[in-house]
C-alpha cells in the first residue's frame, strides 16, 4: 500500500504541474496562522489610529484564478480629483501571502481618475484587502477572495 | 539578466481636459526572494522593480510601490488628465539600482 501511494507521488512529482501543487501543499500549514497577523499588522500599520469606512472603492479582481502567479487586479475609488479633494494612495494587501505587501499606488489630482490596475501573485485562496487614503485624511477599505488554482509562490 | 524592455502605451493626441488611459509594462523577472534553487537548495535572493513613477514635464502624475507579490513582467495601467502638449517620462527602478526610463510624447488639442 504505502509503496503504491509513494510511486503516485513521483508520478505527480515528475508532471510540471502536479510537482507544483504538492510543493504549494506542503508549504500551506506552517504559515496559514502567521500571515493572517502579519496582514493585521500591515492593515494597522496603514490605519494607525483612524477607521476605515466602508464604500468608495471598486475592487475588480476574478472570482476564480486559475494561475496564482498572474491575476489580474483593478481597482477604482470614487473621487471628484480636484486639488482640494482626491485620493492620496491606495494599498493593495493579500491576507495569506508569505507577506501580504502587494503595491502601493500613487495618485495626484493630475491622475483625474483614482482608477489603476496591474497582475499580482497569489500563493492561494485567500482575501485580497484595498485600502484608500484620501486628501481629507479619511479612509475606505474594500476587500474581495478570490480562489486560486494553483498558487504563484513559486515553490 | 537579459535585457529590460519598457514599453508603453497612450493616446497620441487628446482633447485638452480628457482622462486619457496609459498602459505600461516592463520585461523583468521580479524574483521574490522566497523561491529555492532546486540544484542548490539555497534561496534565491530577491531581485524585483520597487518603484514605478509617471511624470509630465516634471511633475508627478502617478506612481507604484511594487512588492515581491506582483507578477513577472509587470503590469500597470492608470489615468492621467491632458492639459497640454509635451513629454510623458516613465521610469522604473530595480533593486539593484539600475533605473529604466521611456519618454513618450502627447499633443493636446
Amino acid at each position: 500500500m504505502t509503496t503504491a501511494i509513494h510511486s503516485r507521488r513521483e508520478v505527480l512529482i515528475a508532471l510540471g504541474a502536479g510537482g507544483l501543487a504538492a510543493a504549494t501543499i506542503t508549504m500551506l500549514p506552517a504559515s496559514v496562522r502567521a500571515d493572517t497577523a502579519a496582514a493585521q499588522e500591515a492593515i494597522k500599520a496603514i490605519l494607525g489610529d483612524r477607521t476605515a469606512q466602508e464604500g468608495r472603492i471598486t475592487l475588480d479582481l476574478p472570482q476564480i484564478a486559475e494561475n496564482g502567479n498572474t491575476v489580474p487586479l483593478s481597482v477604482e475609488v470614487e473621487s471628484a480629483m480636484t486639488d482640494a479633494d482626491y485620493v492620496k494612495s491606495v494599498h493593495i494587501l493579500a491576507e495569506d501571502n508569505p507577506r501580504p505587501d502587494v503595491a502601493t499606488f500613487h495618485f495626484t489630482p493630475r491622475s483625474g481618475k483614482a482608477m489603476a490596475a496591474s497582475r499580482m501573485r497569489l500563493a492561494k485562496t485567500q482575501n485580497v484587502i484595498a485600502i484608500a487614503e484620501m486628501s481629507d485624511g479619511s479612509v475606505y477599505m474594500a476587500k474581495a477572495e478570490v480562489k486560486v488554482t494553483i498558487g504563484g509562490c513559486g515553490g | 539578466m537579459a535585457k529590460v524592455k519598457p514599453r508603453v502605451k497612450l493616446p497620441k493626441t487628446a482633447q485638452k481636459g480628457e482622462v486619457i488611459l496609459i498602459k505600461t509594462l516592463i520585461s523583468h523577472k521580479m524574483e521574490t526572494g522566497q523561491r529555492t534553487d532546486k540544484k542548490t537548495g539555497e534561496k534565491v535572493p530577491r531581485q524585483i522593480i520597487n518603484k514605478f513613477v509617471c511624470t509630465f514635464e516634471g511633475e508627478e502624475v502617478f506612481s507604484a510601490d511594487w512588492h515581491p507579490a506582483i507578477s513577472a513582467n509587470p503590469f500597470m495601467s492608470f489615468h492621467t488628465v491632458a492639459t497640454k502638449s509635451g513629454t510623458f517620462e516613465f521610469t522604473w527602478t530595480d533593486d539593484d539600482g539600475s533605473v529604466y526610463t521611456k519618454t513618450a510624447e502627447i499633443a493636446v488639442q
